[in-house]
């Protein structure tokens, strides 16, 4: 049985060395290209969102290259995320394509259906219950792995001495990462991949911009399609944080409850625990960005997205209420890294001489008004970024 | 007393008998904005990001419209209105969910909008407990509350009936709201009297074979209540339908029962209410009373219809049904309409005409 699953950015690593290590044939999606969106949007309802239309896209692709099964996740709403696999089986029969997607609903919902469907793939694989749980745990360790690894890169990026440093030490890092082979191993390779990572060669004295990205899931996860937004920030010398990633989202939705801060946050503007997809986590964590001072966000939306346009009409409010600049991006197929760029490089621009305005009338207090010390713990970094 | 803005948009076609019947029995005054025009829908559309949806911009022009006119604008927060689908989740689209936020983020000097949240998957007693919440807020008494709530879910009731019986929702508002719910109720049965002659028989449409001209076409038109009710956003394609003599058929006019009956040919329920019953009529209209064609209603950009107008698309063709989407945005013209509308009818009235000879 060959075993193919959705593609999100460097996830695909440890999802590989799963299905590898438990016996499964496994082909890895390409990164989604021209073909995979043109191909996803021919075949996919005019309006569906773009993750829906790029996984249309390599699905074709995967079942092209032999997959029998794609292996995705389900949901209960209130979002067409979890109705994604229903209407994707659907449309490869209608083509003609006889790939069968297997959706993993919440174990919440129903454990039943949940271990059921874990024992078809452990049998097909032909592992022990015992070496496919240790399989699980390992890959799950090497998912929080790539995601330390991907969230320090782009600390460092900014501060880079030469261009392009820090994308090949983050390569050298995964591909440490990629040959451990238990959580001993995995461990190493991360304390070795993030010491790569923080030997980039830098030059502190920089004072990088400070800029939240936020919005939807898939867009947010996988480069290709928001066209290394991330990284072009951190190339324009840009410190770009993102809240979401594909361990925390995991950790959070099955384990614990740790979004309570940002639901918490986002309560005054939108008073719904949960509109499904990252709509309420797109309020809070603005709020949570301005309160701790960062620069700008950048919102990443699915073109007709619903939370995320639920977000966007709120945005604004947040945006005057705590003083801080919300770019938002919709993306769809026709999105240009071009188009991306200049409209990137205009924000920077505002935030850049937001900045320069909000620190005159801080140094200017800085001289006329006695304040207690502490206040100003910014200012020798002040001094450090005017010369 | 206060006067209490409704905007005829949205849930408006579906539940609007019980708020006013609701809120008149307590006390107070109800107005209805206007029926919607383009200047509600342009004011709609400024107060919007241009992303939304038709029918959320058509919201807040009517909002816009009953500003300073009432002392409150009832927005309900609407969450779900059953406890429904395989996990039990099923709510509203989520813009509904957020729609009280989107109003207060982007028009300013707003009345007092009043606020219920109704999350009615919790149980059978939530309604009434949110309802006589809101009745407190208002300043009526416990009893008051009672009476107020049996009136107007008696009202509802009966409007739903109404809508059974295959009349329309701004009839039937008119009837129920006017008291004279048995006049219409027995209009409507001669109606269904009309309907069952004129009924195809169950085996299909191959045997038909009736002459065309005492045997209107009949069309079942599905999509979002106010997608398919307001005459505005779809320039007036039910009457338009009505003037051609087609008979048409709304999922409205199933019942909850009859519209369950078609959930187990989802492999996976939608998560949405209005999207399940449009899934769910059209299906019966499909299979069970059959039509002849099917026009889904649906607007730019919605969320849920990319998944249930495919879906929809792809069920007919499997049945050889003829289907049409219309897709309506503020730029729908009548003309275009029209001839769309009138190319189908053609098509099916070539269909009757190939079958017969
Ligand atoms: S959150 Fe947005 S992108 Fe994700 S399924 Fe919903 S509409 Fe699509
Ligand atoms: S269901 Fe569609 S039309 Fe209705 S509010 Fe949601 S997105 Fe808009």
């Amino acid at each position: 049985m060959k075993v193919s699953f959705p593609r999100m950015g460097y996830s695909h690593l440890a999802f590989r060395w799963l299905m590898e290590e438990v016996g499964l044939e496994c082909i890895v999606p390409p990164e989604p290209n021209n073909e995979t969106l043109d191909l996803g949007v021919r075949y996919s309802p005019e309006f569906a969102c773009i993750p829906f239309k790029v996984l249309m896209g390599s699905y074709l692709q995967v079942a092209e290259m032999g997959a029998d099964v794609i292996v995705t996740s389900g949901g209960c709403g209130p979002c067409r995320a979890g109705y994604y696999w229903v209407m994707h089986q659907k449309l490869l029969e209608e083509i003609g394509v006889k790939t069968k997607v297997i959706a993993f609903e919440d174990p919440m919902c129903g454990i039943w259906d949940f271990i059921r469907k874990l024992n078809l793939f452990r049998n097909a694989g032909g592992a022990s219950i015992r070496h496919f749980v240790q399989a699980f745990k390992t890959a799950w360790e090497k998912v929080k792995a790539i995601d330390d690894m991907e969230i320090l890169s782009y600390e460092v990026r900014p501060y880079e001495i030469t261009k392009g440093d820090t994308s090949r030490a983050l390569q050298l890092s995964l591909g440490l990462l990629d040959k451990a082979k238990d959580r001993k191993e995995v461990e190493e390779a991360r304390q070795e991949g993030l010491k790569i990572l923080k030997e980039v060669p830098q030059d502190i004295n920089r004072d990088p911009l400070k800029v939240g990205i936020i919005g939807e899931i898939y867009v947010l996860l996988e480069p290709s399609i928001n066209q290394y937004m991330q990284q072009m920030l951190g190339d324009m010398g840009v410190r770009a944080e993102r809240s979401i990633y594909l361990s925390s989202y995991t950790r959070n939705n099955t384990f614990s409850q740790g979004e309570q801060d940002v639901r918490q946050a986002a309560r005054p503007y939108l008073n719904e625990t949960c509109i499904g997809g990252h709509g309420v986590n797109s309020i809070g964590e603005t709020v949570l960005y301005a309160r701790h001072g960062y620069d700008g966000v950048i919102q990443l939306a699915p073109f007709s997205c619903i939370p995320e346009i639920v977000a966007r009409s709120i945005l604004p409010r947040v945006s005057r209420d705590l003083d801080i600049p919300v770019l938002t991006f919709f993306l769809d197929e026709q999105t240009s890294r071009a188009g991306v760029e200049t409209r990137l490089e205009a924000f920077i621009d505002l935030l850049e001489m937001r900045r320069e305005k909000k620190r005159g009338i801080k140094s200017a207090s800085l001289i006329t008004l006695p304040t207690p010390r502490a206040k100003f713990d910014a200012a020798p970094k002040l001094v450090a970024a005017d010369k | 007393m206060a006067t209490i803005g409704i905007p005829r948009a949205l849930a408006y076609y579906i539940y609007f008998p019980f708020w006013k019947t609701y809120f008149e029995e307590l006390g107070h005054e109800v107005i209805e904005s206007s029926p919607t025009t383009r200047d509600i829908l342009d004011k709609g559309i400024k107060d919007t990001v241009s992303d939304a949806c038709i029918p959320i911009k058509v919201f807040h022009g009517h909002v816009e419209d009953l500003k300073n006119k009432v002392d409150y604008i009832f927005v309900p927060r609407l969450v779900s209105m059953r406890k429904f689908g395989d996990f039990g989740t099923e709510t509203m689209c989520p813009k509904f969910l957020g729609l009280p936020d989107m109003l207060a983020a982007s028009i300013n000097d707003l009345s007092p909008v009043m606020e219920a949240r109704l999350d009615l998957k919790k149980g059978k007693s939530e309604l009434f407990k949110v309802y006589s919440e809101l009745g407190k807020r208002l300043g009526a008494d416990f009893l008051l509350i009672c009476r107020a709530f049996r009136r107007a879910s008696k009202i509802q009731k009966d409007y739903e009936q109404l809508l059974q019986r295959g009349i329309m929702p701004d009839m039937a508002m008119q009837e129920v709201l006017a008291g004279s719910y048995k006049k219409a109720a027995l209009a409507g049965r001669e109606r269904e009297g009309a309907n069952q002659q004129a009924r195809i028989p169950k085996s299909g449409l191959g045997q038909a074979g009736s002459p065309s001209g005492d045997n209107p076409c009949s069309l079942a038109v599905v999509g979002y209540p106010y997608a398919i009710y307001d005459p505005y956003i779809n320039v007036g394609l039910i009457s338009a339908l009505d003037q051609a003599g087609v008979r048409v058929y709304t999922q409205d006019m199933l019942s909850h029962r009859q519209l369950k009956s078609q959930a187990f040919k989802l492999d996976k329920d939608m998560f949405w209410y209005f999207s399940n019953r449009v899934v769910q009529g059209a299906l019966y209209y499909m299979d069970v009373k059959p039509v002849e064609g099917m026009i889904h209603i649906t607007a730019f950009a919605c969320g849920p219809d990319s998944i249930v107008d495919k879906f929809l698309e792809i069920e007919a063709k499997r049945r050889g049904l003829p289907y049409m989407a219309i897709m309506i945005d503020e730029h729908t013209g009548e003309a275009g309409m029209q001839t769309r509308m009138e190319a189908f009818l053609d098509m099916l009235e070539y269909r009757r005409k190939k079958r017969e000879s």
